[in-house]
């Protein structure tokens, strides 16, 4: 997960002292910010410990407002306490499932498609949300499968981030043919439904977590990248970055440390409702049988498994799962739209 | 404008050809060819005869020429599975698929509009806030669990309507339609809902923001101290306005829909090519799903093309050609 202040951080560009903030600690004799970098440019004989301290967050106006409009709304923080909980739940999951359901040696035939409620055969386990058709204890599957989901969701997510960041700032830094062939894979990419790219990938590379994390970076990279083109764009013509270029700093250190931080927001903004996006498409693969394996099921891979039993009206194989799944994806969702609403300056 | 369609057209060439070499990079140059096309139940010199007739002992160059001569003729392989040509297999059935898009879509335009009509209209009611939360559950719910809930309550719970398959269908000029008989209706009913509900909640939320944008344009201020009838407003004014950017999305859904309904499909088991696809992917039959590569590619190409145009004559104000420089 992201830190919410690192995204706060990078929103209070407008004033010029907040945005020399948005830096990370820097040494005292090189500021490495751009607009602490402006001021010792202007002065450049004076100390440097005469550019004013400010107290992070609270004491910037910008950064109030936000912070006060994200806590105005209860559903904002509704949707962060819930999803808290549930990542709180999968964390620690393997200390309070009832059952270990990779262990086949646990599960046991008789037990198969137990409805919700029942006890196995020697009153050990109570299944609250009945067994699958191998047994498996639903609840501790949910659990264990809300795992693998949101680790195969973040997981995607931080690589398309790290990938379409670089190549979005790279493309809008240097420009010329870097930015011509950068834009065009971003065109060719999001020309296509992500759905039907990445089943094709895994049909040719076949299944596995790492193939299904893989099959995600290649359709979401291109989103990253394009947003921070723009923003990049339009950050690369302000003062601060000329006067990085003035003081000599290589390319990589003005992109990485004085351009990115400040064109990071939106991006982030965009990831977190991304992780949902990612979980879903991850769920949907497993189910059409080209995610991840049968050894390591996803919630995706548990309702699959429990399709053919639902015709017979053994429901709880299949909806339970997709409850769990629907929680963490509204979750997710709508903390995401709450942030975006209160980084978004005009309401 | 032909300067436009000139430019669009060869851009549209160069993402096929693309395509087509990242399909032959796939299938011929990374993995063996002759394991992914010829089935592996074949003798010895059948193979060998295969080889040659397939051009596998050309050097690669010579070898994507002729995958791309035979592609531009429709031939893009046999399927194992089904012994026909892949192309003819999937044109076969682009109908059943055709049909379920056609239904979704029209839900889309009538239920996305109007409910997002509303929910701009009413937005700080409980009705339009009521329709806004609906739409955030609309795109949150994973769209085969979706399915599979519907199962559950109408098929098997109620018992109202068929689970799967496409059920009896009506020739309309040679091609099997489900649309003309109620028995059809009944059967293509949920998963056209299915299939349409993530569009609905979008198409709903792009309303009722335009909506909610127009309600405080200075346009719609005139017209209200003009003493324009609220009625005539929304409907000359508003949803004149906002309905471009709209129309344009739901250009643009259609193909996504298509690229859905592979999994709406293989929950109803609609015989579409989507389900066609799933299939082959189960069985290995890659010919097949090279074939599906490429015609959704052209297809894709097609609709991408349509919609730009479609934009330039619903808004006279967009000048492509300028707008691309």
């Amino acid at each position: 997960m992201f830190t919410l202040p690192s995204i706060f951080k990078c929103v209070g560009r407008r004033s010029v002292v907040a945005s020399g903030q948005a830096a990370p600690p820097a040494p005292q004799q090189q500021p490495a910010s751009g607009a602490a970098a402006v001021v010792t440019a202007a002065v450049a004989t004076a100390p440097v410990d005469r550019v004013p301290h400010v107290e992070p967050l609270r004491t910037t106006p910008a950064r109030a407002t936000i912070l006060r409009k994200l806590r105005s709304r209860p559903s904002a923080k509704k949707s962060l306490l819930a999803l808290g909980l549930l990542i709180l739940l999968i964390v620690a999951a393997p200390f309070f499932a009832p059952q270990n359901p990779y262990d086949l040696l646990a599960l046991d035939i008789m037990d198969g498609r137990l409805p919700p409620g029942s006890a196995n055969f020697d009153e050990t386990i109570t299944y609250w949300l009945g067994t699958d058709a191998q047994g498996r204890d639903m609840l501790s599957a949910i659990l264990y499968g809300l795992r693998i989901s949101l680790f195969v969701g973040l997981c995607a997510v931080l690589i398309s981030v790290a990938i379409g960041v670089t190549l979005g700032l790279l493309a809008a830094y240097r420009g010329g043919w870097i930015d011509t062939v950068v834009m065009r894979a971003v065109d060719f990419i999001l020309g296509f439904p992500t759905i039907l790219v990445a089943l094709v990938l895994l049909a040719v590379v076949g299944r596995g977590i790492d193939k299904v994390i893989i099959a995600l970076v290649v359709v979401q990279w291109a989103h990253y990248a394009r947003i921070m083109r723009g923003r990049a764009l339009q950050e690369r013509r302000k003062e601060y970055i000329e006067a990085a270029q003035n003081l000599g700093f290589p390319a990589w250190r003005i992109m990485l440390v004085h351009l990115m931080p400040n064109c990071i927001g939106p991006v982030m903004v965009f990831a977190t409702i991304q992780i949902a996006t990612a979980i879903t498409l991850e769920a949907t693969l497993s189910f059409l049988g080209v995610g991840v394996p049968v050894t390591e099921p996803s919630l995706g891979l548990l309702i699959a498994s429990g399709f053919e039993y639902l015709l017979s009206g053994d429901y709880w194989i299949s909806i339970f799962p997709g409850v769990a799944l629907l929680l963490l994806i509204l979750c997710i969702n709508i903390a995401g739209d709450r942030l975006r609403d209160s980084l978004d300056p005009r309401r | 404008m032909a300067l436009f369609i000139v430019r669009r057209l060869l851009q549209s060439l160069l993402v096929l050809l693309a395509v087509s070499v990242v399909v032959f990079c796939a299938v011929y140059a990374i993995g063996d060819p002759i394991e992914l096309l010829v089935s592996p139940d074949v003798a010895q010199a059948e193979r060998d005869a295969l080889i040659a007739r397939l051009g596998l002992d050309l050097p690669l160059w010579q070898q994507y020429g002729v995958f791309l001569w035979r592609a531009l003729h429709g031939d893009l392989g046999n399927s194992f599975v089904h012994g026909m040509p892949a192309v003819q297999l999937i044109l076969q059935r682009f109908p059943a698929t055709l049909e379920l898009v056609a239904v979704a879509i029209t839900l889309t335009c009538v239920l996305g509009i109007s409910l997002g009509l509303i929910a701009g209209l009413y937005r700080d009611r409980w009705l339009g806030r009521g329709i806004m939360a609906g739409s955030t559950l609309g795109f949150s719910v994973p769209n085969f669990w979706q399915g599979m809930v519907f199962i559950l309550f109408f098929a098997v719970w109620l018992g109202w309507l068929p689970a799967s398959g496409r059920g009896p269908t009506v020739e309309v000029m040679g091609v099997p339609l489900s649309i003309f008989s109620a028995d059809g209706w009944r059967h293509i009913a949920l998963p056209a809902v299915n299939l349409a509900i993530a569009n609905i909640a979008l198409v709903l939320r792009m309303t009722a923001t335009g909506v909610a944008e127009a309600q405080s344009q200075d346009y719609v201020r005139f017209a209200r101290a003009k003493g324009v009838k609220p009625g005539r407003i929304v409907r000359r004014h508003i949803l004149r306005n906002i309905l471009i950017p709209v129309v344009t999305v739901i250009g643009m859904e259609f193909g996504t829909l298509i690229a859905y309904s592979t999994i709406t499909e293989t929950v109803f088991s609609w015989p579409g090519m989507g389900k066609l696809l799933i299939d082959s992917v189960y069985k290995l039959d890659r010919p097949v799903i090279v074939a599906y590569v490429m015609l959704v590619t052209l297809l894709f190409v097609i609709i991408n093309l349509v919609v730009d145009m479609l934009y330039a004559v619903l808004d006279p104000r967009v000048q492509l050609v300028e707008a691309r420089a």
